[in-house]
């Protein structure tokens, strides 16, 4: 019993350094004050040099606000796209090209993204010699790119969350006299609300740290932050690119312990009020 | 309760001259190679509790179905209040429907599910709320009209659905296996809050269950499908005293059931000898079968005697046997009495007396089974 206690220590330990030392390391050199980043400059940090450096950065913050935009845009249309599809797999039952349709939405899901990148930015050239569009390669195919394979991910989070729910919520509106349009806007989408904020953010996140397919589709003036982050890093590891990295994954950290801490209270109440309803029917 | 509504005027379906509110006319529905519905017919008339009583699979849902419009027939017509309901969507027919699920929209309060219905023909709102009020007063729901349906019991939500389904004030209410998700206890109490109602309201009411003592207590016909086809239509109590088929006796309570040939056949009585039996049945009434046919004689365990020392009449309608098994019910008590065939005879005797355990029959005993001639029914198929 000791032994087993130890061996699952050492494995929770190991396993936890693995994940995230590189991670700390990262923050804790975010306050380095040498240049070198592998160098710890003892007696003059910690300092917020390399925080004050990166705000006066213009081409950094550019680069972020642009990628935040992009991911925005990018989201939403991924969601729009995806929730259709998502209901069509899951509601409209049998029909001519379902598998190919189911097919052809996930498949980006296992495809490199070095070929979707290369198959885009072929697309966008044959458009512009064809149709004049587009002009050049902007924030826009940059925006496009990203919806055509992260709606796939939206698509699975709709139809799954779709496949838990009783068909007969929405038979039983159409039976209370609601046209499938109201049904659509009063039963399913209040459902599948939840599945369609996580799809949002699942884009999000996907359009926001993509350098690949990016790289492909980017013209001279749309340089995303990851792409900024990469050819900064090929230069030689930059101190400022430690602190714009400690700041993202604190705001990553935060945002993903308040939602579970949300989510626990949520469910908590939940089990509490249906138990509160089980003991009142005795 | 068949009893009650015995009076011919509440009996429409024995004038030919009555007009049914829904006829169903052979009506049949296929998915793939799978027949689901065959050709059934069928005329429900109006302020009728009407069950369709089958096993898993036999089709009773879905006809259900078809009658609320989520599935098309795929040949045969349905007239509802003699419209035919072929191009009628399921949110125009006159028809609401209480699902097995109960299917309660888990994002809307009590009142908001049962007002949904209302919102759909632009009321407005106080007449919403005032029929909201008067509908949840009627399930004996007012007071949890502001929670959320997870926050009720299986008994209250079952109650929220049965008032969303009536909050329209619908001529037909479906309803698909209404008290299968309650416990027995509750399941009961419900049974006759739901004839209350429907007789309150005056509302026809088709049920679907695979419960047949949901069906006797509820229906004032019963329609017992096999395999997508209606095998009987009756009154509970026809059923049960007059199956038509070996199916349908077999179904509805539990028979035993003698196989034999006819060896006298007069208007006024037959006799079969059963080598099941190892004896002779006599019936007091006649049948219609060629002499020498193979029938079978089915007799209800309620209707046998069961006796130490052998009757008066010994010679028919009466068998000797050991007493194998016995259950003690509470109310009743179940035999099962090996007799010289091997066969098993199920035999249910009241416990009208205390009786203590040496005045009872017991295990092992030989006893006689013994049954009035007009107890058994000639089945021919």
């Amino acid at each position: 019993m000791k032994r087993r206690h130890w061996f699952s220590k050492t494995g929770l330990w190991l396993g936890l350094s693995f994940l995230y030392l590189p991670i700390v390391s990262m923050i804790v050199f975010s306050f380095n004050n040498s240049r070198l980043v592998t160098v710890w400059d003892a007696p003059n940090s910690p300092t917020l040099k390399w925080y004050g450096e990166l705000f006066r950065n213009e081409q950094i913050l550019g680069a972020a606000w642009l990628s935040i935009r992009i991911a925005a845009m990018t989201a939403t249309g991924a969601v729009v796209l995806g929730t259709l599809a998502g209901l069509v797999l899951a509601r409209f039952g049998p029909f001519r090209g379902r598998a190919l349709l189911s097919g052809m939405t996930t498949a980006p899901l296992v495809m490199p993204e070095v070929i979707t990148g290369l198959s885009l930015l072929l697309l966008f050239v044959a458009l512009e010699q064809l149709t004049g569009w587009p002009e050049a390669r902007d924030a826009a195919t940059i925006t496009i790119a990203h919806i055509t394979f992260s709606m796939a991910y939206v698509t699975i989070v709709v139809q799954s969350r779709l496949a838990g729910f009783d068909n007969s919520l929405e038979e039983a509106a159409l039976d209370l006299g609601a046209r499938p349009a109201k049904v659509f806007f009063r039963i399913t989408l209040p459902l599948i609300v939840p599945a369609i904020m996580s799809g949002w953010l699942l884009a999000f996140t996907l359009s926001w740290d993509d350098v690949v397919v990016s790289q492909f589709v980017a013209g001279p003036g749309s340089t995303t932050l990851p792409m900024v982050i990469f050819s900064k890093v090929r230069l030689g590891v930059s101190p400022d690119v430690n602190a714009l990295a400690t700041i993202m994954v604190l705001i990553v950290a935060t945002g993903v312990v308040t939602s579970a801490i949300w989510m626990r209270r949520q469910e908590r109440r939940r089990d509490r009020e249906m138990q509160m309803a089980a003991a009142a029917n005795k | 309760m068949a009893e009650r509504r015995n009076d011919n005027k509440k009996e429409p379906w024995r004038d030919p001259s009555a007009q049914a509110y829904v006829q169903i006319e052979n009506v049949t529905k296929r998915f793939g190679d799978f027949v689901a519905v065959n050709n059934v017919s069928l005329k429900i008339y109006q302020h009728e509790i009407f069950c369709l009583l089958g096993g898993s699979g036999c089709g009773k849902t879905t006809l259900l179905r078809m009658l609320a419009g989520f599935e098309p027939p795929s040949s045969g017509r349905i007239l509802i209040d003699g419209k035919d309901m072929a191009d009628t969507p399921p949110y125009e027919r006159p028809t609401n429907m209480m699902f097995q699920s109960y299917a309660l929209f888990p994002h809307m309060s009590v009142a908001k599910n049962v007002s949904f219905g209302l919102e759909q023909e632009k009321l407005p709102k106080a007449q919403i709320a005032s029929r909201v009020e008067e509908i949840l007063d009627i399930v004996k729901m007012r007071e949890f009209a502001g929670r959320k349906p997870h926050q009720l019991s299986g008994g209250q939500r079952q109650r929220v659905a049965l008032a969303r389904a009536l909050a329209k004030r619908p001529k037909l209410l479906l309803l698909d296996e209404p008290l299968g998700a309650l416990d027995k206890k509750l399941r009961e109490q419900t049974q006759f809050e739901l004839i209350n109602i429907q007789e309150r309201l005056g509302v026809t009411f088709v049920v679907v269950t695979h419960d047949q003592e949901e069906a006797m207590t509820l229906a004032s016909r019963i329609g017992v499908m096999n395999r997508g086809e209606i095998v009987q239509v009756g009154t509970p109590s026809e059923i049960y005293e007059f199956p038509g088929t070996r199916f349908v006796a077999d179904f509805i309570g539990s028979v035993n059931m003698f196989e034999g040939q006819l060896i006298e056949d007069l208007p006024d009585r037959v006799r079969i000898r059963s080598a099941e039996l190892g004896g002779v049945v006599y019936v007091d009434h006649g049948i219609s079968a060629a002499p020498g046919a193979v029938v079978w004689a089915a007799i209800r365990p309620e209707k046998i005697n069961i006796s130490r020392t052998a009757p008066a009449d010994a010679a028919e309608n009466c068998v000797s046997g050991v007493v194998k098994e016995i259950a003690y019910m509470g109310d009743l008590s179940i035999y099962l009495v090996k007799i010289a065939s091997g066969k098993m005879v199920r035999v249910t005797l009241p416990n009208t007396e205390r009786l203590s355990d040496h005045e009872r029959i017991l295990w092992d005993e030989n006893v006689f089974l013994s049954w009035h001639s007009s107890s058994p029914v000639v089945l021919s198929q």
